[in-house]
């Protein structure tokens, strides 16, 4: 099995693929993808400070610096087929369409968040657009992916499950075990593994003797790619080829994309922590930033001018702010809620059956 | 002589004396607090990539090769993904084998909520690893028993499972100076009383014991009882307590069903002396049997708190609600 080459990826020519209705477009608009990736940014750079000002409780994982994987990726799915995601969720969340006020009073813990307050950030998850949930377990939303993958193949409706993940999770059984068999049953599974070079603040070569993440999946039979995680057409492209692939029923196939997050690992408390990767490369890694990159393209193509692009960040800060509005005018939750969404609706009371006292 | 640490100062420091004392301690995990890897070196720190299953099980395997592992899950959210290593193994291996090895390995993990981590991140279940027989279980209460109890458990022949509350990690207070070491399966009475017993785990001794000093105003005496270890648990010591104010409170984060506080009250009123001497039904305050949510008021709402506890403490009493702990 050839590896490491975009064309290992190979997407079946079929005249009928094309004419579905839940085909993405050939070539994606990539005037949309620069919005989503300037919204995933503005919103994950705000949440900081919301978070130091005890706005968000809890852990956050800021996604910035990595928006051109969800975004290429999530331009080559249609809304009917379905993510996981991980800590680091909230650019999936965006890119596969979650309306971010929702999200936002999610973070805020308040009732008209996506889980009513119950979840947070860690926890995020829309069913609506097939955001099936981030996940504050490394490696936890592999299987549920493929779960996915299976219902899929069984309904043989030709959606796709995509589950994101990082390289720390490379280092989990769950990552092994979940190629493995859906490998073996062909499921239409895309693999997409961000390569940020850190598990947590594990430098990779920590952490893998093989910190090429692509090439273990020629060990369960599947195609794989390594990519520039941070050029979103090269992502397109490649998530393209491998969602083309899955809906044809040719299985699955894994997309690794080298990217780099550019803050601090998680923000647990009020204060930001301090960075501890060697300064120059994260310096090398700013440089090389996926926004400018596609901005740039864009420009030189004059498929954007600079008074677009200006227009385009005031407007997404401006979907922030009114995100924030949203979130400080919703409630918290009731006390009522503490006891509801343990079980489906059933006839014993819920607090009852899980044998609760409560006064 | 004493001096003031920090909870986690406390179980950095039991580590370091350990890995000093005896050349076998060894530590795995993915991250390590404090400075152990400068100190003993990677080869004796080994900082392990984030597979779970495999370093827990390592560490069972060394220890069955002479070695003394402190394994480190973190969060022990995370030694879920370890389930089998830690069930159908570490619990089970020395007695299946029949004894021919002893398995002196510590796993180590913070636990409970409080902290708007969400469910996953919020668990207390350590009652989950009392019902499976051949692990046993620590969980301090304060600085100074932190740092004793982890010392024993390293120099335990058994694997020995350190609960480590989240919410006590910053809790400062002092830790004597020296060898201090902390015997399993000796609870420890942090304030004497005579009206009331009340059995508080973990975070929550700290909670009773504001409680009590709150109602001591009111001239009501309550016992705390800190069990500090869960296996082997300290029955006399409870019992006694118990049959000297003849009323019981039993105060715990997790929640109520199959849990250490059900245990704790099962084994008071089983014991006939015990049961004579009650003179109100046993009260537990636990967790909601939920899972643990984010926003905070409901993750208030879910876990024990100071009104609770003076409530039920109240009721067992057959004392009026006064609210003398609301602020
Ligand atoms: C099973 C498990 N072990 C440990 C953790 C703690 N943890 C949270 S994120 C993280 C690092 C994950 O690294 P990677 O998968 O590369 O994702 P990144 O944070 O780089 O996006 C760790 C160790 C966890 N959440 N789940
Ligand atoms: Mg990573």
């Amino acid at each position: 099995m050839p590896i490491g080459k975009l064309e290992s990826i190979t997407a079946p020519a079929r005249a009928t693929a094309r004419e579905s209705p839940l085909m993405p477009r050939e070539v994606p608009d990539p005037l949309p993808m620069l919005r989503q990736m300037l919204l995933i940014r503005e919103f994950d750079e705000r949440i900081i400070g919301l978070r130091a000002g005890g706005d968000i409780y809890g852990a956050i994982h800021p996604y910035v610096g990595q928006e051109a994987v969800a975004v290429g990726v999530c331009a080559a799915l249609t809304r009917a087929d379905r993510v996981t995601s991980t800590h680091r969720g909230h650019g999936h969340c965006i890119a596969k369409g979650a309306d971010i006020k929702r999200m936002m009073a999610e973070l805020f813990g308040r009732i008209d968040g996506y889980c009513k307050g119950k979840g947070g950030s860690m926890h995020i998850a829309d069913f609506s657009v097939g955001m099936l949930g981030a996940n504050g377990i490394v490696a936890g939303g592999l299987p549920l992916a493929a779960g996915a993958a299976l219902a899929a193949q069984l309904d043989g409706k030709r959606q796709v499950a995509v589950c994101f993940f990082g390289d720390g999770a490379v280092a989990e059984g769950e990552f092994h075990e979940t190629l493995n068999i859906s490998a073996l049953w062909s499921l239409p599974l895309v693999f997409v593994c961000e390569n940020n070079l850190y598990g947590g603040s594990s430098p990779i070569d920590v952490q893998h003797r093989t910190t090429d993440i692509a090439v273990r999946a020629a060990g369960y039979g599947m195609p794989a790619v390594s990519i520039d995680g941070n050029d979103a057409m090269a992502v397109f492209e490649a998530a393209r080829a491998a969602v083309d692939r899955a809906r044809e029923g040719d299985g699955p196939s894994l997309i690794e994309c080298r990217t780099y997050r550019w803050h601090f690992h998680n923000m647990l408390r009020a204060t930001i922590p301090a960075e501890t990767r060697p300064s120059t490369e994260l310096a090398a890694w700013r440089a090389r930033d996926p926004i400018a990159r596609l901005a740039s393209a864009l420009l030189s193509r004059r498929t954007l001018t600079e008074e677009g692009l200006t227009a385009m960040r005031m407007q997404v800060r401006g979907d922030v702010d009114e995100a924030i509005a949203f979130a400080q005018a919703s409630p918290f939750p009731g006390r009522e809620a503490l006891l509801e969404d343990v079980f489906a609706a059933s006839c014993c009371h819920p607090a009852r059956a899980c044998g609760t006292h409560d006064e | 002589m004493s001096r003031s640490l920090s909870f986690a100062q406390a179980l950095d420091e039991a580590i370091a004396e350990e890995m000093r004392r005896d050349p076998k301690v060894i530590a795995l995990g993915t991250e390590f607090t404090g400075k152990l890897v400068q100190q003993f070196g990677p080869q004796r720190a080994r900082l392990t990539p984030i597979s779970e299953a495999a370093f827990t099980g390592m560490g069972l395997g060394a220890a069955a090769c002479g070695y003394r592992p402190i394994v480190n899950w973190r969060s022990v959210t995370f030694s879920f993904v370890a389930m089998d290593q830690i069930v159908n193994q570490a619990s089970k291996i020395r007695y299946m084998l029949g004894g021919q090895a002893d398995f002196p390995v510590t796993f180590r993990c913070t636990s409970g909520g409080g902290l708007g981590l969400a469910a996953q991140h919020s668990q207390s279940p350590y009652s989950i690893w009392m019902h499976l027989a051949g692990l046993k279980i620590i969980l301090p209460s304060n600085p100074a028993d932190a740092k004793g109890l982890l010392k024993s458990a390293i120099r335990d022949d058994n694997p020995v499972v350190s609960f480590e509350c989240v919410r006590l990690n910053d809790a400062i207070a002092a830790v004597p100076e020296g060898d201090h070491l902390v015997p399993l399966g000796v609870a420890a009475i942090k304030r004497s009383g005579t009206d009331v017993s009340v059995v508080a785990l973990g975070y929550y001794v700290q909670e009773a014991l504001a409680v009590a000093q709150a109602l001591a105003r009111r001239g009501i005496s309550v016992e705390v009882v800190d069990p500090r270890t869960l296996v082997p648990l300290d029955v006399s010591t409870i019992r006694d307590s118990v049959r000297k104010t003849g009323r019981l409170v039993v105060v715990d984060e997790a929640p109520p069903t199959c849990s250490a506080a059900a245990e704790i009250t099962a084994l008071v009123v089983e014991d006939a002396a015990t049961f004579r001497a009650l003179r109100a039904p046993v009260e537990r305050v636990c967790g909601i049997g939920v899972p643990i949510p984010y926003s905070p008021p409901l993750e208030r709402a879910a876990l024990p708190d100071r009104e609770r506890i003076e409530a039920a403490i109240l009721r067992v009493l057959h004392e009026p609600a006064s609210g003398s702990t609301r602020s």
